[in-house]
């Protein structure tokens, strides 16, 4: 009997968070940049002055809360994995574990424990530093906590089998951050995370609608924009149910795709 | 449960390895007996790494028959990967990891590991164990490299050009490791470049030449009785070389010394050394001498 499944999984999870914040360039394009970014709109944009619908108007601050939010669970599944396990496949550290007892799914439940350690921490220091340093107001509602829950786990166990399949995708460890920041880059503009949702065209709007980053965005715009801001989506709702079904979608053919695509070592016919 | 070292720890029939038309491994057999140390010697492309790879489950065979410890390593589950051991030619990045966290977490891997302790003093690296990978020299990383392959107490490690990059006091200390695991009863399958280092640790040695193996023997037998013939090597007066190959050196160095009347110059006897041994096979054999035979005698002398 080799090492249970738990044993090896809760192994992973700790490991794995460790080279995480030993990593300095993870620390700071994954866990980091979010912070950066909300600092830089806010104070970029500090004289423009409050926005919004009449009646509903809030900072931009408070504007762009939900959307570092949502650019932090994208960069913690998506871009890390991606990038972290395409390094992993050409160093020759997925050939070492490869000849270990050590099972996929507890290596996986490493990445994606991984995701959530440093996710988790990310999206409460960000909702944290909003609150306490610039003034934002929280909502109070326990149905929007409760919302912002099962966006945020659902958002980001698809963005961790996203980045999982996606790491296939990169020729080469070298190659790995050009290929998939770019990526990630085009969808935070287009899907509502850089620039103002409502500001888009409808055409590009339905071009960001086929990714999953504009239904995060939008679930997390639900749970921390005011009554009033419903108005300025697609439809004039927050559209909850859409985000779910979106998200679901996405996990499954994140799943599917990490499936099929998931090597220890390219095996030749 | 460690079976004891008795009978066959891999044993390989007809095994081809065909690569899009062209024949990596043409056709091997042999058998690796349980507790022995066995040497596969060869030149860099002669489909010796092929066959260790296809052994450790990496890669899929053409044709043949391959057993491992009991088991077809195509279809080798985790159970059967804890029995082995492997150290690649190249290690994985565990750079930020310290040497003792690293090899804490792979012995968690394994149902019975070995005390994370005892293998870092096995390998040398007491005074180390504390600091990040990264942080340690291409020697002493090979050596966490051993270590990660040892932790799991194998039943069969294998070791693939274990002790390049280290200093000679360092491979006198790893052959005496090798010696030890031995000892406990380890099967250990060797590929090296360092020929003196194959004749200090293996029973047996096969050498690998174009994908096929031109002979396999005791580590002091391979070869054949003829290419170990002592060679007694001299210059003349016009300082040309000669050479003649006898069983008798010693009765031709006296009747040199008898008609020349006074010392041969630049007298030498040379026992043949398994590199020499090693040489002749990979040239005899011949099978493919533009790729293999001359970039490999340099890798061999190195």
């Amino acid at each position: 009997m080799t090492a249970g499944l738990m044993t090896q999984g809760t192994a992973r999870i700790g490991v794995e968070t460790k080279m995480y914040f030993r990593a300095p360039d993870t620390l700071f394009f994954t866990f980091l940049f979010p912070f950066v970014m909300l600092a830089i709109f806010s104070a970029a944009f500090s004289t423009s002055g409050e926005v919004g619908p009449p009646g509903s108007e809030i900072s931009i601050a408070a504007l762009y809360l939900p959307a570092m939010v949502s650019s932090g669970i994208f960069l913690s599944g998506v871009q890390n994995l991606a990038v972290d396990i395409a390094l992993e496949k050409s160093n020759g550290t997925l050939k070492r574990l490869g000849g270990t007892p050590l099972s996929p799914i507890a290596y996986f439940a490493g990445k994606i424990g991984q995701v959530f350690a440093t996710g988790t921490l990310q999206a409460g220091l960000l909702i944290l530093a909003g609150w306490l340093v610039l003034g934002i107001e929280l909502p109070t509602e326990p149905e929007k906590w409760l919302t912002f829950a099962w966006v945020f786990v659902l958002g980001l166990t698809t963005c961790a089998l996203l980045g999982i399949a996606l790491s296939a995708l990169p020729r080469s460890g070298k190659s790995a951050a050009a290929v998939v920041i770019p990526i990630g880059l085009i969808l935070q503009f287009i899907s509502g995370v850089y620039l103002q949702w409502n500001m888009l065209p409808d055409w590009l709007q339905n071009i960001a609608s086929i990714f999953p980053l504009k239904w995060i965005a939008q679930g997390m715009r639900a749970v921390f924009l005011p009554e009033g801001w419903e108005a300025l989506e697609q439809n004039e709702s927050w559209n909850l149910p859409g985000v779910a079904v979106a998200l679901l979608v996405w996990l499954v053919v994140g799943l599917v795709l990490s499936r099929l695509t998931f090597r220890w070592i390219r095996r030749d016919a | 449960m460690q079976s004891p070292p008795t009978g066959t720890a891999v044993r390989i029939r007809g095994l081809r390895k065909v690569y899009g038309g062209v024949v990596a491994v043409d056709g091997i057999d042999l058998d690796i007996r349980r507790g022995e140390t066995f040497a596969l010697l060869g030149p860099n492309g002669a489909g010796k790494s092929t066959t260790v790879e296809i052994l450790e489950g990496y890669r899929s065979r053409t044709a043949g028959e391959v057993d491992v410890l009991g088991v077809d390593p195509a279809h080798g589950g985790r159970d059967w990967k804890a029995r082995l051991g492997i150290v690649l030619q190249t290690g994985g990045e565990t750079g930020l990891l310290t040497v003792r966290e690293v090899l804490k977490h792979f012995a968690r891997l394994y149902p019975d590991p070995r005390d994370v302790d005892d293998v870092i003093a096995a390998v040398g690296l007491e005074a180390k164990a504390n600091m990040r990978v990264s942080k340690l020299s291409g020697g002493q990383q090979r050596r966490v490299d051993v270590a990660l392959g040892i932790v799991g107490r194998p039943e069969l490690l294998f070791l693939d050009e274990p002790t390049t990059g280290f200093d000679p006091e360092a491979r006198r200390q790893f052959w005496g490791l090798i010696r030890s695991l031995k000892a406990e009863g380890t099967t250990i399958v060797l590929t090296t470049h360092y020929l003196d280092e194959a004749a200090q640790l293996a029973d047996r040695a096969g050498v690998i030449a174009g994908g096929r193996l031109v002979d396999v023997g005791g580590i002091h037998e391979i070869g054949g009785a003829e290419a170990r013939v002592p060679v007694v090597r001299w210059n003349d007066a016009e300082g040309r070389p000669h050479e003649v190959r006898t069983h008798e050196p010693g009765r031709v160095v006296a009747s040199m010394v008898g008609a020349l009347g006074g010392e041969p110059r630049a007298l030498e006897v040379i026992r043949p050394t398994l590199e020499d041994v090693y040489l002749g096979l990979v040239r005899s054999a011949g099978a493919d001498p533009d790729a293999a035979a001359a970039d490999t005698n340099e890798e061999a002398v190195a």
